[in-house]
């Protein structure tokens, strides 16, 4: 259990998320009538935290196990080992009624505006369930809560009475935020909340997103597969790889100086607007492993580009070790 | 090494096809494409000049709702119901106009020598056809060979694209693949019949950001190697940064900006085009605030007058309100859809018949810092 | 109420569709008005002898049976017993199908096995044999019974549509964002799995009554649903059938007002079915 965590200001408070060491591994059959069982390694021993009105960007590709961290976190999916404690709290060794206090505190939004909200209920009612669930507000004191609620994510009183599909995307997501604020969380998952926008929407609800924290004073676990934005929005940055973190730190010296081949490859990989520079690309061959079947060793080594790559690599896990103040890598040669 | 992104300089290229040398390849002349829907006439597409030339990658850049697709899809004629494409379209493709030809002829020359990548690899391939026979569709369609010479070309591709395998995958169906690897067999396919440009929408936009930088990767060695034209769709103005040339920005059914990529990126002309890339983040600058563009997309059933960015645009007056900017020449190529252009160009000529100095205070300055006229 | 207008736009958009909503409607009224519209009390034989088997005439529009009761009065009563026994028991059908459809499909993998194999065996026996079972054996089972037993013998398709919906929804975002706000089971089956699988449970059921129409007619045909002299439209089947050449109106009548009415409910599910089609609502 982490203690204390040190801010990218070097300052140490004591977290609000504290995740140890945490697994999830699914089972699922598949095959013809499900004879082959196989085990999805989503999430292996993964430790992160963060402390209050901080924000901790979480990047990785597809299949390195973000989403399932997130619903994770939230005990949307069950763990399998490990402790994610909010607050001192162990959430999964909760009772259900605590939990239910508990999920005021910690709330999402999802990347998909169209899937994340209920075709069936006004914008109104979704942000009024929170409401009503934890009995916040009711009746004429809650409808006023829903303006204030739309008014505050930009969109307008009226957008209450309307439903989902008669929204954009951009709408329909500052509807989801609104819906998360309703119960006054402490701390906000983002799960990829600008990915499905457009470029100028996207800076639109980013630029809500910094708002809201510095109004409200919250916490974001930032997760996105955008270099960029996660640069935009978050000071300390850790990079998921295969299930892992394998490289964690303050977001400037992770993006200047990477030091797991992972992270180099990874932004160098990031086009960037500027048709000048000439940066050197690392192209990774292969596709990235499927979590069912991770290999031995280091995760990354089968891809793995750096010239001293050598039997350790294959054969032994590195663990996360301290390259630079508050910045760890795991790498055997980083 | 050659940049792939450069138009070559003699007219001449392998595959240019039967253009007149100097005759750019593709040469799309007032395109305007028409959707009928329940709320009325959708203009999705609404007098479009755009011109690639042989061996060249030029950019399309626009966000979701611009009609950038569409633009695509009706280069290759296949806009279907409710959609229309209106009479007094041109689509020029290596001299004669596709959007008169028969039915036959038109066939003749989709995935023969104009080939479409499209943006989801998931659903763009047969989940029920093999691999190889979807390439050796293509090849057996436009170049009549056996079955066997063209299985044998489809591995063939397979290779080329980088795909492992290539014999066992070929007998192998679309669900075995992964999203990177599907994308491949996409560029296989259209790639097959060696076409002279290949139209590109949104190829990566599905794909992890690893896997997109090797897809791009590929393309461009492929491009160089077969000596293709390619107009890169994408709303991504990192991808247009670093793989084309030229550059051609759509908002609303229109072009608003046509410039050169550098040129582009180092003074962009246009109100939209500034304020995307001030909304973009960026890894190379750290800014504390995006500058977003206000608003959103208006639909296509219902553009604004004038000119269709005004109510969105900071530097929006009365004439962008009442009149629509034609796309107006602002020297070295460069073309840009604002009534700004044409008050910079009286205040270059005022400037010049009066003192000599500060001529460069009005042109745009850097990137998102260009905001004073 | 914008998407009511919609559905209601896209309902009328099928002709046939309308023409089966105004028979049913037309049926409701009729059966509901029976005491209103019928010229004589349908039990009544005033008198067997002058009024046996009279053809169709103005003070008895569909004629007299043999025991000189008035054929369009018990067509009229006759249409409250079977629409009433087919509503409700569609409807019961509905409300099982659907709680145990829900039930397998937020349950555990133990629980969906259970019940979801147990819907399979239900399945494989023949519900017509069950029903001419159970009611051969009970001599005079009151309508409620007959009610319960074309429920209970026909919830098994209903529950494994909604079980199949349920495990998709499950999976949904906004069913996620919903879990993460605090909104225990009850919560979410009302506020939103209920809005989802009703257009669902309703076309099911539509579908059924016309189905349970004719199942009840038959068992009362076969003298195993209401027994005479209450009148049903199987019974009165059962009592013309000999005289198909003599006296076809006593046959005819209510053999035509069962393919009317099946055939106007299938044409409502249907119709129902498009108007609610989810793939329209985006």
């Amino acid at each position: 259990m982490t203690e204390q965590v040190r801010l990218s200001d070097g300052t140490l408070v004591r977290p609000l998320l504290d995740v140890a060491d945490l697994t999830v591994h699914f089972h699922r059959r598949t095959g013809l009538f499900g004879s082959h069982r196989e085990i999805v390694q989503a999430v292996s021993g993964v430790s992160l935290a963060i402390g209050h009105k901080e924000t901790l960007g979480l990047v990785g590709e597809s299949g390195c196990g973000k989403t399932t961290l997130a619903r994770t976190v939230l005990r949307l999916v069950e763990r399998t080992s490990g402790t994610v404690r909010f607050d001192g709290q162990d959430l999964h060794a909760l009772a259900p009624a605590e939990l239910r206090r508990m999920r005021r505190r910690i709330q999402i939004v999802f990347q998909d505006p169209y899937a994340s909200l209920n075709p069936r209920l006004t914008i109104g009612a979704a942000i009024r369930e929170g409401l009503t669930i934890h009995k916040l507000a009711e009746g004429a004191a809650a409808d006023r809560r829903v303006r204030e609620l739309l008014d505050e994510v930009g969109l307008s009183a009226d957008a209450a009475d309307g439903y989902p599909h008669e929204f954009s995307g951009g709408q329909r997501q500052r509807a989801g935020i609104a819906r998360a604020l309703a119960v006054e969380p402490e701390l906000l998952v983002c799960d990829e909340p600008v990915s499905a926008l457009d470029v100028s929407v996207q800076a639109q609800v980013l630029n809500l997103l910094m708002d809201l924290q510095a109004r409200r004073g919250l916490s974001y676990l930032f997760i996105s597969h955008d270099l960029a934005v996660v640069r935009h929005v978050a000071p300390r940055v850790a990079v998921m790889y295969l299930g892992r973190i394998v490289e964690e730190g303050p977001a400037e010296e992770l993006y200047a100086r990477p030091r797991h081949p992972y992270t180099q490859a990874l932004l160098s990989a990031v086009p960037v607007p500027d048709p000048v520079s000439k940066r050197p690309r690392i192209v990774l061959p292969g596709d990235p492993p499927s979590p069912v079947n991770p290999p031995p060793g280091c995760p990354f080594h089968p891809r793995c580009q750096h010239p001293g790559k050598d039997a350790m690599c294959s054969e032994v896990r590195p663990e996360l070790a301290e390259r630079a103040p508050g910045l760890r890598a795991a790498c055997h040669k980083g | 090494m050659s940049d792939p992104r450069d138009a070559p300089s003699s007219g001449a290229t392998p595959g240019a096809g039967g253009a007149a040398p100097g005759a750019p390849l593709l040469e799309i002349a007032d395109l305007r494409v028409t959707f009928a829907t329940g709320d009325g006439v959708a203009r999705a597409v609404d007098g479009v000049d755009l011109v690639v030339q042989a061996g060249e990658t030029v950019g399309l850049v626009g966000e979701s709702g611009c009609g950038k697709s569409v633009t695509a899809l009706a280069v290759l004629r296949l806009v279907e119901h409710p959609g229309h494409i209106a009479h007094g379209s041109r689509v020029r493709f290596e001299g004669r106009d596709l959007l008169a030809l028969a039915d036959r002829d038109i066939r003749a020359v989709r995935g023969n020598h104009l080939a479409l990548i499209f943006q989801e690899p998931a659903t763009a391939l047969n989940p029920v056809l093999t691999i190889g026979s979807q390439i050796a569709e293509v090849i057996r369609t436009h170049q009549h060979g056996s079955r066997a010479e063209a299985k044998r070309r489809a591995v063939e591709m397979l290779r080329t694209v980088g795909i492992p395998d290539a014999e066992q995958r070929a007998d192998g169906y679309a669900h075995q693949l992964s999203g990177g690897m599907r994308q491949r067999v996409l560029i296989a396919i259209a790639l097959a019949c060696r076409p002279h440009l290949v139209i590109a929408d949104e190829p990566t936009t599905a794909l992890d950001v690893t896997i997109q930088a090797e897809i791009l990767e590929l393309l461009d060695g492929l491009q160089r190697q077969m000596g293709m034209a390619v107009l890169l769709i994408t709303h991504n103005l990192g991808l247009v940064a670093e793989r084309t040339r030229r550059v051609y920005v759509m908002y609303a059914g229109q072009l608003v900006e046509e410039a050169g990529t550098e040129a582009l990126f180092s003074a962009p002309l246009h109100p939209y085009t500034q304020g995307l890339m001030a909304a973009v983040p960026r890894l190379d600058q750290l800014r504390e605030r995006l500058a977003a563009i206000p608003g959103q997309v208006p639909p296509a059933t219902a553009w604004p007058g004038g000119c269709r960015f005004h109510p969105r645009c900071p530097f929006a007056f009365d004439r962008c309100r009442a009149e629509m900017p034609p796309l107006l020449e602002c020297g070295e190529g460069r073309k840009a859809r604002c009534w700004l252009v044409e008050e910079r160009a009286s205040e270059h000529a005022d400037a010049r018949t009066s003192e000599p100095a500060d001529e460069r205070t009005h042109d745009g300055r850097r990137g998102s810092e260009s905001r004073s006229l | 109420m914008s998407r009511l207008r919609g559905l209601w736009a896209r309902f009328r958009a099928r002709r046939v569709a309308v023409v089966g909503l105004v028979v049913v409607v037309l049926l409701a009224v009729a059966a509901l008005g029976a005491p209103l519209f019928a010229p004589a009390d349908p039990l009544a034989q005033p008198d067997p002898v002058a009024l046996q088997n009279r053809p169709p005439s103005p003070e008895h529009p569909l004629g007299t049976d043999r025991f000189s009761r008035d054929v369009m009065s018990r067509l009229l009563y006759g249409a409250r017993v079977s629409l009433g026994i087919g509503a409700a028991a569609a409807l019961l059908a509905a409300v099982i199908g659907a709680g145990v459809g829900i039930a397998a499909g937020l349950g555990s993998p133990l629980v969906d096995q259970l019940l979801m194999r147990g819907v399979d065996v239900a399945l494989a026996l023949p519900r017509v044999f069950l029903l001419l079972l159970v009611l051969a054996l009970w001599e005079g089972a009151p309508a409620g019974v007959v009610i319960v037993l074309l429920a209970v013998t026909g919830w098994f398709p209903t529950s494994r549509v909604v079980r199949a919906l349920v495990r998709r929804l499950r999976e949904a975002e906004f069913v996620q964002a919903a879990r993460a706000l605090g909104t225990g089971r009850w919560g979410l089956v009302r506020r939103h799995l209920l809005p989802h699988l009703a257009p669902t449970v309703i076309v099911a059921a539509t579908l059924d009554v016309g189905n349970i129409i004719l199942l009840e007619s038959g068992l009362s045909y076969l003298g195993l649903g209401v027994r005479p002299p209450a009148p049903s439209w199987g019974n009165m089947i059962l009592d013309g059938k000999d005289q198909l050449f003599g006296t076809p109106w006593v046959a005819a009548a209510p053999g035509l007002a069962l393919l009317v009415t099946v055939v106007a409910f299938n044409l409502l599910g249907d119709g129902l079915q498009d108007a609610l089609d989810p793939r329209r609502e985006r």
